[in-house]
Protein backbone atom coordinates (compact mmCIF):
# COMPACT_ATOMS: atom_id res chain seq x y z
CA UNK A 1 0.00 0.00 0.00
CA UNK A 2 1.42 3.40 -0.94
CA UNK A 3 2.27 5.77 1.95
CA UNK A 4 1.68 8.84 -0.19
CA UNK A 5 -0.94 9.11 -2.89
CA UNK A 6 -1.40 12.19 -5.02
CA UNK A 7 -4.19 12.19 -7.57
CA UNK A 8 -4.74 14.89 -10.17
CA UNK A 9 -3.26 17.57 -7.94
CA UNK A 10 -3.82 21.13 -9.12
CA UNK A 11 -2.51 24.35 -7.61
CA UNK A 12 -2.51 27.93 -8.91
CA UNK A 13 -1.01 31.13 -7.62
CA UNK A 14 -3.34 33.75 -9.06
CA UNK A 15 -3.24 33.26 -12.81
CA UNK A 16 -0.14 31.11 -12.73
CA UNK A 17 -0.78 27.38 -12.80
CA UNK A 18 2.07 25.95 -10.71
CA UNK A 19 0.77 22.38 -10.64
CA UNK A 20 -1.52 21.39 -13.46
CA UNK A 21 -2.11 17.67 -13.06
CA UNK A 22 0.18 15.59 -10.88
CA UNK A 23 -0.57 12.01 -9.86
CA UNK A 24 1.93 9.77 -8.12
CA UNK A 25 2.19 7.15 -5.42
CA UNK A 26 5.13 6.61 -3.08
CA UNK A 27 5.67 3.14 -1.63
CA UNK A 28 6.80 2.49 1.93
CA UNK A 29 10.57 2.32 2.35
CA UNK A 30 11.59 3.71 -1.01
CA UNK A 31 13.50 6.81 -1.97
CA UNK A 32 11.19 8.56 -4.37
CA UNK A 33 12.68 11.31 -6.51
CA UNK A 34 10.79 14.33 -7.80
CA UNK A 35 12.76 15.71 -10.74
CA UNK A 36 12.16 18.59 -13.05
CA UNK A 37 13.49 21.94 -14.27
CA UNK A 38 13.23 25.07 -12.11
CA UNK A 39 9.67 26.28 -11.76
CA UNK A 40 8.21 22.93 -12.78
CA UNK A 41 6.07 22.74 -9.66
CA UNK A 42 8.14 20.29 -7.57
CA UNK A 43 8.18 22.36 -4.40
CA UNK A 44 4.50 23.21 -4.70
CA UNK A 45 3.69 19.52 -5.09
CA UNK A 46 5.60 18.37 -2.02
CA UNK A 47 4.33 21.31 0.02
CA UNK A 48 0.79 20.18 -0.74
CA UNK A 49 1.81 16.72 0.45
CA UNK A 50 3.29 18.25 3.60
CA UNK A 51 0.04 20.13 4.25
CA UNK A 52 1.71 23.53 3.92
CA UNK A 53 -0.36 24.51 0.91
CA UNK A 54 -3.99 23.91 0.11
CA UNK A 55 -4.51 22.29 -3.32
CA UNK A 56 -7.04 23.84 -5.69
CA UNK A 57 -8.02 20.43 -6.93
CA UNK A 58 -7.24 16.74 -6.75
CA UNK A 59 -6.50 14.58 -3.75
CA UNK A 60 -3.58 14.03 -1.42
CA UNK A 61 -3.39 11.21 1.09
CA UNK A 62 -0.42 10.65 3.39
CA UNK A 63 -0.27 7.53 5.59
CA UNK A 64 -3.96 7.21 4.83
CA UNK A 65 -4.63 10.67 6.31
CA UNK A 66 -5.58 14.05 4.92
CA UNK A 67 -2.69 16.54 5.17
CA UNK A 68 -5.02 19.41 6.09
CA UNK A 69 -7.64 17.73 8.23
CA UNK A 70 -5.24 15.44 10.07
CA UNK A 71 -2.41 17.95 10.17
CA UNK A 72 -1.72 17.48 13.88
CA UNK A 73 -1.21 13.74 13.48
CA UNK A 74 0.86 14.01 10.34
CA UNK A 75 3.22 16.60 11.80
CA UNK A 76 4.24 13.96 14.33
CA UNK A 77 4.86 11.39 11.60
CA UNK A 78 6.25 13.35 8.63
CA UNK A 79 9.54 15.27 8.71
CA UNK A 80 10.01 18.09 6.24
CA UNK A 81 13.11 19.88 5.07
CA UNK A 82 12.01 22.98 3.19
CA UNK A 83 13.90 24.59 0.39
CA UNK A 84 15.54 27.80 1.64
CA UNK A 85 14.63 27.63 5.27
CA UNK A 86 17.10 28.99 7.80
CA UNK A 87 17.44 29.32 11.56
CA UNK A 88 18.18 32.27 13.85
CA UNK A 89 21.85 33.29 13.57
CA UNK A 90 22.68 32.84 17.23
CA UNK A 91 20.95 29.51 17.73
CA UNK A 92 23.45 26.70 18.38
CA UNK A 93 23.33 23.28 16.77
CA UNK A 94 22.49 21.32 19.93
CA UNK A 95 19.95 23.92 21.06
CA UNK A 96 18.13 23.73 17.76
CA UNK A 97 17.93 19.95 17.84
CA UNK A 98 16.92 19.78 21.48
CA UNK A 99 14.20 22.37 20.93
CA UNK A 100 12.79 20.61 17.88
CA UNK A 101 13.05 17.21 19.58
CA UNK A 102 10.87 18.56 22.40
CA UNK A 103 7.97 19.08 19.98
CA UNK A 104 7.59 15.36 19.26
CA UNK A 105 6.06 12.55 21.27
CA UNK A 106 8.74 10.06 20.34
CA UNK A 107 11.84 11.96 19.24
CA UNK A 108 15.27 10.71 18.29
CA UNK A 109 18.10 11.37 20.71
CA UNK A 110 19.47 14.77 19.61
CA UNK A 111 23.03 13.98 20.73
CA UNK A 112 23.05 10.75 18.74
CA UNK A 113 21.62 12.46 15.69
CA UNK A 114 24.26 15.17 15.90
CA UNK A 115 27.01 12.54 15.84
CA UNK A 116 25.35 10.57 13.07
CA UNK A 117 25.21 13.69 10.91
CA UNK A 118 28.86 14.49 11.56
CA UNK A 119 28.12 17.65 13.53
CA UNK A 120 29.67 16.32 16.75
CA UNK A 121 32.35 18.99 16.96
CA UNK A 122 29.86 21.72 16.04
CA UNK A 123 27.24 21.12 18.70
CA UNK A 124 27.94 24.45 20.39
CA UNK A 125 28.46 26.41 17.20
CA UNK A 126 26.01 29.16 16.28
CA UNK A 127 24.01 28.64 13.08
CA UNK A 128 25.61 31.72 11.51
CA UNK A 129 29.08 30.17 11.84
CA UNK A 130 28.23 26.89 10.11
CA UNK A 131 29.34 26.16 6.54
CA UNK A 132 26.74 25.56 3.84
CA UNK A 133 27.12 21.79 4.15
CA UNK A 134 26.81 21.88 7.93
CA UNK A 135 23.68 24.04 7.75
CA UNK A 136 22.22 21.57 5.30
CA UNK A 137 23.03 18.63 7.57
CA UNK A 138 21.46 20.42 10.51
CA UNK A 139 18.40 21.00 8.39
CA UNK A 140 18.22 17.29 7.58
CA UNK A 141 18.69 16.49 11.26
CA UNK A 142 15.74 18.73 12.14
CA UNK A 143 13.60 16.91 9.59
CA UNK A 144 14.57 13.59 11.19
CA UNK A 145 14.56 14.49 14.87
CA UNK A 146 10.91 13.50 15.28
CA UNK A 147 11.65 9.93 14.14
CA UNK A 148 9.36 10.36 11.13
CA UNK A 149 7.95 7.58 8.99
CA UNK A 150 8.28 9.82 5.94
CA UNK A 151 10.91 12.48 5.28
CA UNK A 152 10.33 15.06 2.58
CA UNK A 153 13.58 16.70 1.53
CA UNK A 154 13.44 19.61 -0.91
CA UNK A 155 16.64 20.49 -2.77
CA UNK A 156 18.76 18.71 -0.27
CA UNK A 157 22.16 19.29 -1.80
CA UNK A 158 21.70 22.49 -3.78
CA UNK A 159 24.59 24.81 -3.00
CA UNK A 160 26.83 22.09 -1.60
CA UNK A 161 30.27 21.27 -2.94
CA UNK A 162 30.68 17.83 -4.57
CA UNK A 163 32.25 16.22 -1.49
CA UNK A 164 29.54 17.49 0.85
CA UNK A 165 26.96 16.33 -1.64
CA UNK A 166 28.38 12.81 -1.69
CA UNK A 167 28.49 12.73 2.11
CA UNK A 168 24.86 13.77 2.21
CA UNK A 169 23.92 10.99 -0.19
CA UNK A 170 25.52 8.42 2.09
CA UNK A 171 23.51 9.82 4.92
CA UNK A 172 20.24 9.61 3.04
CA UNK A 173 20.91 5.96 2.24
CA UNK A 174 21.45 5.28 5.92
CA UNK A 175 18.18 6.97 6.75
CA UNK A 176 16.35 4.89 4.19
CA UNK A 177 18.00 1.74 5.52
CA UNK A 178 16.55 2.58 8.93
CA UNK A 179 13.08 2.25 7.36
CA UNK A 180 12.13 5.84 6.59
CA UNK A 181 10.36 6.54 3.30
CA UNK A 182 12.04 9.46 1.57
CA UNK A 183 10.68 11.93 -0.95
CA UNK A 184 13.59 13.72 -2.50
CA UNK A 185 13.13 16.81 -4.66
CA UNK A 186 16.14 17.48 -6.82
CA UNK A 187 17.33 18.81 -10.11
CA UNK A 188 20.62 16.90 -9.99
CA UNK A 189 20.39 13.87 -12.22
CA UNK A 190 23.43 12.24 -10.69
CA UNK A 191 21.78 12.47 -7.30
CA UNK A 192 18.57 10.91 -8.55
CA UNK A 193 20.42 8.15 -10.38
CA UNK A 194 22.46 7.31 -7.32
CA UNK A 195 19.75 7.48 -4.66
CA UNK A 196 16.27 7.04 -6.03
CA UNK A 197 14.39 3.79 -6.41
CA UNK A 198 11.85 5.57 -8.57
CA UNK A 199 11.51 9.08 -9.94
CA UNK A 200 8.70 11.23 -11.22
CA UNK A 201 9.79 13.80 -13.78
CA UNK A 202 7.62 16.91 -13.56
CA UNK A 203 7.55 19.52 -16.28
CA UNK A 204 5.25 22.55 -16.37
CA UNK A 205 3.10 21.16 -13.60
CA UNK A 206 2.60 17.70 -15.09
CA UNK A 207 4.19 14.30 -14.55
CA UNK A 208 5.89 13.47 -17.84
CA UNK A 209 7.48 10.20 -16.71
CA UNK A 210 7.46 7.92 -13.69
CA UNK A 211 9.83 4.96 -13.47
CA UNK A 212 13.09 3.74 -11.94
CA UNK A 213 16.07 5.78 -13.13
CA UNK A 214 17.33 2.83 -15.20
CA UNK A 215 13.85 2.20 -16.58
CA UNK A 216 13.51 5.82 -17.58
CA UNK A 217 16.80 5.80 -19.40
CA UNK A 218 16.06 2.59 -21.28
CA UNK A 219 12.60 3.67 -22.40
CA UNK A 220 13.23 7.33 -23.05
CA UNK A 221 16.83 7.32 -24.26
CA UNK A 222 17.60 3.68 -25.08
CA UNK A 223 20.38 4.41 -27.56
CA UNK A 224 23.76 2.81 -26.78
CA UNK A 225 27.02 3.14 -28.66
CA UNK A 226 29.98 0.75 -28.82
CA UNK A 227 33.39 1.76 -30.13
CA UNK A 228 36.26 -0.63 -30.80
CA UNK A 229 39.17 -1.37 -33.11
CA UNK A 230 38.79 -4.84 -34.63
CA UNK A 231 41.88 -7.11 -34.81
CA UNK A 232 40.82 -8.22 -38.30
CA UNK A 233 38.56 -6.67 -40.96
CA UNK A 234 34.86 -6.92 -40.08
CA UNK A 235 32.09 -7.09 -42.63
CA UNK A 236 29.46 -4.45 -41.74
CA UNK A 237 26.70 -6.93 -42.49
CA UNK A 238 27.91 -9.18 -39.71
CA UNK A 239 26.85 -6.41 -37.33
CA UNK A 240 23.88 -4.87 -39.12
CA UNK A 241 22.23 -8.29 -39.28
CA UNK A 242 21.96 -8.27 -35.49
CA UNK A 243 18.49 -7.18 -34.35
CA UNK A 244 20.03 -5.02 -31.59
CA UNK A 245 22.11 -2.95 -34.04
CA UNK A 246 20.66 0.11 -35.74
CA UNK A 247 23.77 1.54 -37.45
CA UNK A 248 27.44 0.90 -38.08
CA UNK A 249 29.93 3.66 -38.82
CA UNK A 250 33.66 3.71 -39.30
CA UNK A 251 36.10 6.41 -38.36
CA UNK A 252 39.60 5.44 -39.39
CA UNK A 253 40.37 2.06 -37.89
CA UNK A 254 37.54 2.45 -35.36
CA UNK A 255 34.10 0.88 -35.69
CA UNK A 256 31.13 2.60 -34.04
CA UNK A 257 28.02 0.50 -33.54
CA UNK A 258 24.79 2.06 -32.29
CA UNK A 259 21.77 0.13 -31.11
CA UNK A 260 19.59 -0.84 -28.20
CA UNK A 261 18.91 -3.68 -25.77
CA UNK A 262 21.68 -6.22 -25.09
CA UNK A 263 23.87 -4.53 -27.66
CA UNK A 264 27.20 -5.23 -26.01
CA UNK A 265 26.51 -8.91 -25.59
CA UNK A 266 25.27 -9.32 -29.15
CA UNK A 267 28.24 -7.54 -30.69
CA UNK A 268 30.94 -9.22 -28.62
CA UNK A 269 29.40 -12.67 -29.25
CA UNK A 270 29.35 -12.27 -32.97
CA UNK A 271 32.93 -10.98 -32.97
CA UNK A 272 34.07 -13.88 -30.83
CA UNK A 273 32.43 -16.34 -33.15
CA UNK A 274 34.58 -14.90 -35.95
CA UNK A 275 37.71 -14.84 -33.82
CA UNK A 276 37.93 -11.08 -33.95
CA UNK A 277 39.27 -9.30 -30.93
CA UNK A 278 37.74 -5.91 -30.14
CA UNK A 279 40.55 -3.68 -28.90
CA UNK A 280 39.91 -0.40 -26.98
CA UNK A 281 36.28 -1.41 -26.56
CA UNK A 282 34.07 1.24 -25.00
CA UNK A 283 30.33 1.25 -24.30
CA UNK A 284 28.53 4.59 -24.14
CA UNK A 285 25.09 4.50 -22.58
CA UNK A 286 22.59 7.28 -22.13
CA UNK A 287 22.31 8.70 -18.67
CA UNK A 288 19.40 10.14 -16.79
CA UNK A 289 20.63 13.50 -18.10
CA UNK A 290 19.84 12.41 -21.65
CA UNK A 291 16.47 11.06 -20.60
CA UNK A 292 15.72 14.33 -18.85
CA UNK A 293 16.53 16.33 -21.96
CA UNK A 294 14.38 14.02 -24.06
CA UNK A 295 11.48 14.47 -21.66
CA UNK A 296 11.60 18.16 -20.88
CA UNK A 297 13.64 19.72 -23.66
CA UNK A 298 15.81 21.35 -20.95
CA UNK A 299 19.39 20.67 -19.99
CA UNK A 300 19.36 19.85 -16.28
CA UNK A 301 20.98 22.63 -14.25
CA UNK A 302 24.40 21.50 -13.13
CA UNK B 1 1.91 24.93 26.03
CA UNK B 2 4.86 22.59 26.34
CA UNK B 3 6.24 23.74 22.97
CA UNK B 4 5.63 27.37 23.88
CA UNK B 5 7.63 27.02 27.10
CA UNK B 6 10.58 25.49 25.28
CA UNK B 7 10.46 28.05 22.50
CA UNK B 8 10.30 30.86 25.05
CA UNK B 9 13.32 29.47 26.88
CA UNK B 10 15.31 29.20 23.65
CA UNK B 11 14.28 32.66 22.42
CA UNK B 12 15.17 34.12 25.82
CA UNK B 13 18.64 32.64 25.49
CA UNK B 14 19.04 34.19 22.06
CA UNK B 15 17.78 37.51 23.44
CA UNK B 16 20.31 37.46 26.28
CA UNK B 17 23.06 36.47 23.86
CA UNK B 18 22.57 39.66 21.84
CA UNK B 19 24.19 41.88 24.45
CA UNK B 20 24.35 45.20 22.57
CA UNK B 21 20.63 45.13 21.80
CA UNK B 22 19.81 43.98 25.31
CA UNK B 23 21.82 46.77 26.94
CA UNK B 24 20.40 49.43 24.65
CA UNK B 25 16.85 48.24 25.18
CA UNK B 26 17.04 48.13 28.90
CA UNK B 27 19.68 50.73 29.71
CA UNK B 28 19.41 53.56 27.18
CA UNK B 29 16.57 55.55 28.83
CA UNK B 30 18.29 55.34 32.21
CA UNK B 31 21.57 56.39 30.64
CA UNK B 32 19.94 59.49 29.14
CA UNK B 33 18.30 60.20 32.51
CA UNK B 34 21.65 60.02 34.27
CA UNK B 35 23.35 62.29 31.74
CA UNK B 36 20.58 64.89 32.07
CA UNK B 37 20.49 64.46 35.84
CA UNK B 38 24.15 65.38 36.05
CA UNK B 39 23.32 68.90 34.88
CA UNK B 40 22.54 70.80 38.10
CA UNK B 41 20.02 73.26 36.62
CA UNK B 42 17.86 70.38 35.40
CA UNK B 43 17.55 69.14 38.97
CA UNK B 44 16.10 72.46 40.26
CA UNK B 45 12.34 72.88 40.63
CA UNK B 46 11.11 75.10 37.85
CA UNK B 47 7.77 76.93 37.50
CA UNK B 48 7.69 75.94 33.79
CA UNK B 49 6.99 72.38 35.03
CA UNK B 50 4.53 73.25 37.82
CA UNK B 51 7.39 73.41 40.27
CA UNK B 52 8.87 70.01 39.33
CA UNK B 53 12.39 69.50 38.11
CA UNK B 54 13.04 69.06 34.39
CA UNK B 55 14.23 65.53 35.14
CA UNK B 56 10.84 64.62 36.67
CA UNK B 57 9.01 66.27 33.82
CA UNK B 58 11.11 64.47 31.20
CA UNK B 59 11.14 60.97 32.76
CA UNK B 60 7.86 59.81 31.12
CA UNK B 61 9.27 60.74 27.71
CA UNK B 62 12.21 58.48 28.46
CA UNK B 63 9.76 55.62 28.97
CA UNK B 64 8.70 56.26 25.39
CA UNK B 65 12.24 55.47 24.19
CA UNK B 66 12.11 51.81 25.18
CA UNK B 67 8.49 51.40 24.23
CA UNK B 68 9.18 52.75 20.76
CA UNK B 69 12.41 50.80 20.30
CA UNK B 70 10.93 47.48 21.33
CA UNK B 71 7.37 47.89 20.11
CA UNK B 72 7.67 49.38 16.68
CA UNK B 73 11.29 48.56 15.90
CA UNK B 74 12.73 45.38 17.40
CA UNK B 75 9.55 43.30 17.51
CA UNK B 76 8.49 43.79 13.88
CA UNK B 77 11.99 43.36 12.50
CA UNK B 78 12.60 40.16 14.46
CA UNK B 79 9.28 38.72 13.29
CA UNK B 80 9.80 39.81 9.70
CA UNK B 81 13.28 38.29 9.73
CA UNK B 82 11.94 35.01 11.11
CA UNK B 83 9.35 34.95 8.39
CA UNK B 84 11.75 35.93 5.62
CA UNK B 85 14.29 33.30 6.65
CA UNK B 86 11.63 30.60 6.78
CA UNK B 87 11.92 30.06 10.55
CA UNK B 88 8.15 30.39 10.98
CA UNK B 89 7.53 28.07 8.08
CA UNK B 90 9.88 25.43 9.32
CA UNK B 91 8.07 25.53 12.64
CA UNK B 92 4.79 25.06 10.79
CA UNK B 93 6.06 21.66 9.60
CA UNK B 94 6.49 20.46 13.20
CA UNK B 95 3.86 19.78 15.86
CA UNK B 96 4.60 23.27 17.28
CA UNK B 97 2.66 26.20 15.83
CA UNK B 98 4.58 29.28 14.68
CA UNK B 99 2.19 31.33 16.84
CA UNK B 100 4.14 29.98 19.82
CA UNK B 101 7.21 31.77 18.51
CA UNK B 102 5.25 34.99 18.03
CA UNK B 103 3.92 34.70 21.59
CA UNK B 104 7.43 34.09 22.91
CA UNK B 105 8.65 37.24 21.15
CA UNK B 106 5.81 39.22 22.71
CA UNK B 107 6.69 37.94 26.17
CA UNK B 108 10.32 38.92 25.66
CA UNK B 109 9.33 42.36 24.37
CA UNK B 110 7.19 42.87 27.48
CA UNK B 111 9.97 41.66 29.75
CA UNK B 112 12.42 44.08 28.14
CA UNK B 113 9.99 46.99 28.42
CA UNK B 114 9.21 46.18 32.03
CA UNK B 115 12.86 45.82 33.02
CA UNK B 116 13.72 49.08 31.32
CA UNK B 117 10.82 50.96 32.99
CA UNK B 118 11.61 49.61 36.44
CA UNK B 119 15.27 50.52 36.08
CA UNK B 120 14.34 54.02 34.98
CA UNK B 121 11.83 54.59 37.78
CA UNK B 122 14.14 53.25 40.47
CA UNK B 123 17.22 55.17 39.30
CA UNK B 124 15.15 58.35 38.91
CA UNK B 125 13.94 57.93 42.48
CA UNK B 126 17.25 57.01 44.07
CA UNK B 127 19.59 59.27 42.15
CA UNK B 128 17.47 62.30 41.38
CA UNK B 129 14.65 62.23 43.90
CA UNK B 130 11.96 61.79 41.28
CA UNK B 131 9.06 60.38 43.33
CA UNK B 132 7.61 57.00 42.50
CA UNK B 133 4.45 57.36 40.43
CA UNK B 134 1.96 59.11 42.71
CA UNK B 135 -1.04 57.46 41.18
CA UNK B 136 0.19 53.86 40.92
CA UNK B 137 -3.02 52.38 39.59
CA UNK B 138 -3.46 55.06 36.95
CA UNK B 139 0.21 54.80 36.05
CA UNK B 140 0.04 51.04 35.68
CA UNK B 141 -3.05 51.33 33.54
CA UNK B 142 -1.55 54.04 31.33
CA UNK B 143 1.65 52.03 31.00
CA UNK B 144 -0.15 48.81 30.12
CA UNK B 145 -2.41 50.47 27.56
CA UNK B 146 0.41 52.50 26.03
CA UNK B 147 2.55 49.37 25.76
CA UNK B 148 -0.31 47.39 24.27
CA UNK B 149 -0.95 50.11 21.68
CA UNK B 150 2.69 50.18 20.56
CA UNK B 151 3.13 46.41 20.52
CA UNK B 152 -0.05 46.08 18.46
CA UNK B 153 1.26 48.65 16.01
CA UNK B 154 4.51 46.68 15.89
CA UNK B 155 2.59 43.49 15.13
CA UNK B 156 0.64 45.29 12.44
CA UNK B 157 3.92 46.35 10.82
CA UNK B 158 5.17 42.76 11.05
CA UNK B 159 1.89 41.60 9.52
CA UNK B 160 1.86 43.85 6.46
CA UNK B 161 5.60 43.86 5.73
CA UNK B 162 6.63 40.88 3.64
CA UNK B 163 10.36 41.28 4.12
CA UNK B 164 12.75 42.55 6.76
CA UNK B 165 13.54 45.54 4.55
CA UNK B 166 9.87 46.41 4.17
CA UNK B 167 9.37 46.07 7.91
CA UNK B 168 12.19 48.51 8.54
CA UNK B 169 10.88 50.91 5.92
CA UNK B 170 7.61 51.06 7.87
CA UNK B 171 9.08 50.84 11.35
CA UNK B 172 11.62 53.63 11.10
CA UNK B 173 9.16 56.47 10.33
CA UNK B 174 6.74 55.08 12.89
CA UNK B 175 9.56 55.03 15.44
CA UNK B 176 10.57 58.61 14.65
CA UNK B 177 6.98 59.84 14.90
CA UNK B 178 6.46 58.03 18.19
CA UNK B 179 9.63 59.52 19.62
CA UNK B 180 8.82 63.00 18.32
CA UNK B 181 5.27 63.17 19.67
CA UNK B 182 6.43 61.47 22.85
CA UNK B 183 8.64 64.51 23.45
CA UNK B 184 11.90 62.62 23.29
CA UNK B 185 13.64 64.71 20.64
CA UNK B 186 12.32 68.04 21.90
CA UNK B 187 10.84 68.22 25.41
CA UNK B 188 7.14 68.76 25.05
CA UNK B 189 7.06 72.24 26.58
CA UNK B 190 9.16 73.39 23.64
CA UNK B 191 6.80 71.87 21.10
CA UNK B 192 3.98 73.98 19.64
CA UNK B 193 0.87 73.44 21.70
CA UNK B 194 -1.01 71.67 18.92
CA UNK B 195 1.85 69.19 18.47
CA UNK B 196 1.94 68.49 22.20
CA UNK B 197 -1.84 67.92 22.21
CA UNK B 198 -1.51 65.47 19.30
CA UNK B 199 1.15 63.73 21.36
CA UNK B 200 -1.42 63.17 24.12
CA UNK B 201 -3.19 60.79 21.78
CA UNK B 202 -0.33 59.09 19.95
CA UNK B 203 0.89 55.87 21.53
CA UNK B 204 2.06 55.32 24.17
CA UNK B 205 0.19 58.42 25.48
CA UNK B 206 2.91 60.30 27.26
CA UNK B 207 0.55 62.83 28.92
CA UNK B 208 -1.34 60.07 30.73
CA UNK B 209 1.98 58.68 31.98
CA UNK B 210 3.08 62.13 33.13
CA UNK B 211 -0.25 62.81 34.87
CA UNK B 212 -0.19 59.56 36.77
CA UNK B 213 3.48 59.87 37.65
CA UNK B 214 3.12 63.34 39.08
CA UNK B 215 -0.12 62.82 40.92
CA UNK B 216 -3.42 63.21 39.12
CA UNK B 217 -5.31 60.30 37.65
CA UNK B 218 -4.88 60.02 33.89
CA UNK B 219 -7.70 61.33 31.72
CA UNK B 220 -10.12 58.58 30.68
CA UNK B 221 -10.12 59.83 27.09
CA UNK B 222 -6.34 59.44 26.86
CA UNK B 223 -6.58 55.88 28.13
CA UNK B 224 -9.58 55.03 25.97
CA UNK B 225 -7.74 56.13 22.82
CA UNK B 226 -4.80 53.86 23.68
CA UNK B 227 -7.18 50.96 24.21
CA UNK B 228 -8.86 51.62 20.86
CA UNK B 229 -5.50 51.74 19.07
CA UNK B 230 -4.35 48.55 20.80
CA UNK B 231 -7.49 46.64 19.91
CA UNK B 232 -7.84 47.82 16.33
CA UNK B 233 -4.15 47.47 15.42
CA UNK B 234 -4.10 44.10 17.15
CA UNK B 235 -7.16 42.91 15.27
CA UNK B 236 -5.70 44.17 11.99
CA UNK B 237 -2.45 42.35 12.71
CA UNK B 238 -4.27 39.12 13.56
CA UNK B 239 -6.23 39.34 10.32
CA UNK B 240 -3.30 40.20 8.09
CA UNK B 241 -0.47 38.23 9.67
CA UNK B 242 1.23 35.79 7.30
CA UNK B 243 3.37 32.94 8.47
CA UNK B 244 5.35 32.80 5.23
N1 LIG C 1 4.07 31.51 -3.23
C1 LIG C 1 4.05 31.64 -4.57
N2 LIG C 1 3.37 32.65 -5.14
C2 LIG C 1 3.34 32.79 -6.48
N3 LIG C 1 3.96 31.98 -7.34
C3 LIG C 1 4.65 30.96 -6.85
C4 LIG C 1 4.75 30.74 -5.43
N4 LIG C 1 5.52 29.63 -5.22
C5 LIG C 1 5.88 29.20 -6.44
N5 LIG C 1 5.37 29.99 -7.41
C6 LIG C 1 5.53 29.78 -8.88
O1 LIG C 1 4.98 28.52 -9.18
C7 LIG C 1 5.80 27.84 -10.13
C8 LIG C 1 6.23 26.51 -9.54
O2 LIG C 1 7.11 26.77 -8.46
P1 LIG C 1 7.78 25.65 -7.59
O3 LIG C 1 6.76 24.69 -7.14
O4 LIG C 1 8.58 26.35 -6.55
O5 LIG C 1 8.73 24.96 -8.65
P2 LIG C 1 10.07 24.10 -8.48
O6 LIG C 1 10.18 23.70 -7.05
O7 LIG C 1 9.86 22.95 -9.39
O8 LIG C 1 11.19 24.97 -8.93
C9 LIG C 1 6.93 28.78 -10.46
O9 LIG C 1 6.61 29.45 -11.65
C10 LIG C 1 6.98 29.71 -9.29
O10 LIG C 1 7.45 30.98 -9.69
MG1 LIG D 1 11.68 24.09 -5.66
Amino acid sequence: MPVIEVTHLKKRYGDLVAVDDVSLAVEAGEIFGVLGPNGAGKTTTVECVAGLRVPDGGGVSVLGLDPRRDAAQLRQRVGVQLQESQLPDRLRVAEALELYASFYRNPADPAELIDKLGLGDKRNTAYKKLSGGQKQRLSIALALVGNPEIAILDELTTGLDPQARRDTWGLIEQVRDSGVTIVLVTHFMEEAERLCDRVAVIDRGRVVALDSPAGLVSTVAPEQRIRFRPSAPVDDRLLTDLPEVSAVQRTGSQVVVTGTGELLHAVTSVLARHQIVAADLRLEQSTLDDAFVELTGHRPAN
Amino acid sequence: MHAFRNILRTEARLYLRDLPTLLTTIGLPTLILVVLGLIPSLRKPDPTFDGQTFVSYFAPSLLVVTLAMVGVNTLPSVLATYRERGVLRRLATTPAHPAALLAAQLVLALAGILASALLLIVVARLAFGVPFPRHPLGFTLAFILGTAALLSLGLLVAAVARTTKAAQALAVPLFLVTMFFGGVYLPRFLLPDVVARIGDYTPPGVQALLDAWTGTSPQPLHLAIMAVIAVSAGAGAAKLFRWE
